[in-house]
């Protein structure tokens, strides 16, 4: 039984088909990059993963349970991060942490929420207003919030947007849960050098299909870029970094 | 790669609930609901944005109607009851728009609504906040409404209305509020949607309140059973159909 298994997938806004038949599994304790161009589908496939949109056509089964019949059971067993942070910008990290985890019901919250907060370097500031944070601060602690109920199922969309090259071992611990077991990480990003770094397997989304999905470890760095590259009709969006610089770096 | 983990045998839907957690749960709808209201009043005690929106509104429509009709005394209980519902309502309804704006500010919605929370307690939480901002708005306006209109500054019997008044109104506005927050004109289609559904509860807070200020308990009373009767009835209907509002 897969964590999370995407069977034909098909969904349309109007006239247009954003996701043509996705196929795509991600097993318990395995990292499942996602790459694709502006307007694959990927942020589309994600909200229906986590059961925040329903698809037009195809089933999604988390752990077995097929989303169909409610998604109310799963909430608790997915983290979700989103483009949006989901975070209220006039409360402090503090006060929003504590709101989720009081909306999740947690016991230890306060434990949870200290160790998330120290995980992300964000302690000092955890009694400063979300709106005074930089966006990179901001994602740090939308991952927080994401991590906060120690969901076994992680959902991330460009969790990596604002984060500098330090925040890799940020998502790196993200993988693993309070117990030591490893989650199931679907995780879209446009930063190929960060994606290939933290994967188990890989595939691209292009044109609303999966085009390619393969263990990383079949592929080399160049390998996948040109296989991108091929896929996806145009060059990587982000340029090959030279060593030791990053594009957050050269920024 | 490691091995997958085999997952809990059983029936399909229980599988998921099986899976294990080193985290403790017991989500409470009781609770949840108060973490709704603390986080909502948390966020306005530090902006204060709705209250002073609400609160200004209000007696501006109150100081406008006191300065638009010549109150003699025989005139003030015919427009007096109509004066406060005009300037309740409408101070009601930017903060119900304010109070959702909030929560999509950030996609803070989405974000609630990824969390193990029935649909219920979410309408239920909002409720309870627009009502206490409401009260909160309505404590301060009301001392001057009675300064304005020349009326006593303690009227007993006119507190069941403002009470059953405000509730219809919140289990009405916080459904349409919901609805309306998704979209480009907002603060334009809230009172477009709302008001017209709402005139029920309007027509019976604003007799009620006429009666009560003239001192005809027997027709308040009449005026406050249709006013229950609506809220229950609205609160039913919020409950029933707030899942579809907020859903996709």
């Amino acid at each position: 039984m897969f964590a999370v298994e995407a069977i034909g997938l098909k969904k349309s806004f109007g006239p247009r088909q954003v996701l043509q038949g996705v196929d795509l599994q991600v097993r318990l304790g395995e990292f499942v990059a996602l790459f694709g161009p502006n307007g694959a589908g990927k942020t589309t496939l994600i909200r229906i993963l986590a059961g925040l949109i329903r698809p037009s056509a195809g089933s999604v089964l988390l752990g077995g349970y097929d989303l169909a019949k409610g998604e109310e059971p799963t909430r608790r067993h997915i983290g979700v991060m989103g483009h949006q942070t989901y975070l209220y910008d006039d409360l402090t990290a503090e006060e929003n942490l504590t709101f989720y985890a009081r909306m999740y019901g947690l016991h230890n919250a306060a434990g949870c929420m200290a160790t998330l907060l120290k995980q992300m370097g964000l302690w000092a500031r955890r009694r400063d207003p979300v709106r005074t944070y930089s966006r990179g601060m901001q994602q740090r602690l939308a991952l927080a919030r994401a991590l906060l109920h120690d969901p076994p199922i992680l959902l991330l969309d460009e969790p990596d947007t604002g984060l500098d090259q330090e925040a890799t071992p940020l998502l790196q611990g993200a993988l693993v849960e309070a117990d030591g077991r490893r989650r199931a990480v679907l995780f879209t990003t446009h930063n190929l050098e960060r994606g290939l770094e933290l994967a188990d397997r890989v595939a691209i989304l292009s044109g609303g299909r999966i085009v390619y999905q393969g263990e990383r470890a079949a592929l080399s760095n160049e390998g996948f870029r040109q296989l991108y590259a091929r896929f996806c009709k145009s060059a990587p969006q982000v340029p090959e970094p030279a060593r030791g610089f990053s594009e957050n770096n050269l920024a | 790669m490691p091995d997958a983990e085999p997952l809990a045998v059983g029936h399909q839907s229980s599988a998921i609930s099986h899976w294990p957690s080193a985290i403790c749960y017991s989500p409470s709808a009781i609770g949840q609901i108060i973490a709704i209201v603390r986080k909502d009043i948390a966020a306005e005690v530090r902006t204060k944005e709705i209250f002073t929106a609400m609160f200004v509104f209000a007696v501006l429509s109150l100081v406008i109607f006191n300065f638009a009709f010549e109150l003699r005394v025989e005139s003030v209980a015919a427009i007096a009851p109509g004066a406060l519902w005009v300037a309740i309502t409408f101070a009601g309804v930017l903060g119900l728009n304010r109070c959702f704006v909030l929560e999509k500010d950030r996609g803070c919605l989405e974000g609630l609504l990824l969390c193990p929370v029935d649909r219920n307690v979410l309408y239920l939480g909002k409720m309870l906040s627009a009502v206490i901002f409401m009260a909160a708005m309505e404590v301060v306006t009301l001392p001057l409404f009675s300064v304005f209109f020349n009326l006593p500054i303690l009227i007993l019997p006119l507190l069941p209305v403002v009470v059953l008044g405000t509730v219809g109104f919140a289990a009405v506005g916080t459904l349409f509020a919901a609805m309306s927050v998704n979209t480009r004109a907002r603060e334009v289609l809230l009172p477009i949607l709302l008001f017209p559904v709402l005139s029920p509860v309007l027509i019976g807070a604003v007799k009620a309140s006429g009666a009560a200020l003239a001192g005809n308990l027997a027709d308040a009373a009449n005026w406050l059973q249709l006013l229950a009767t609506f809220d229950v009835i609205y609160l039913v209907i919020g409950l029933l159909v707030f899942e579809y509002v907020i859903g996709e």
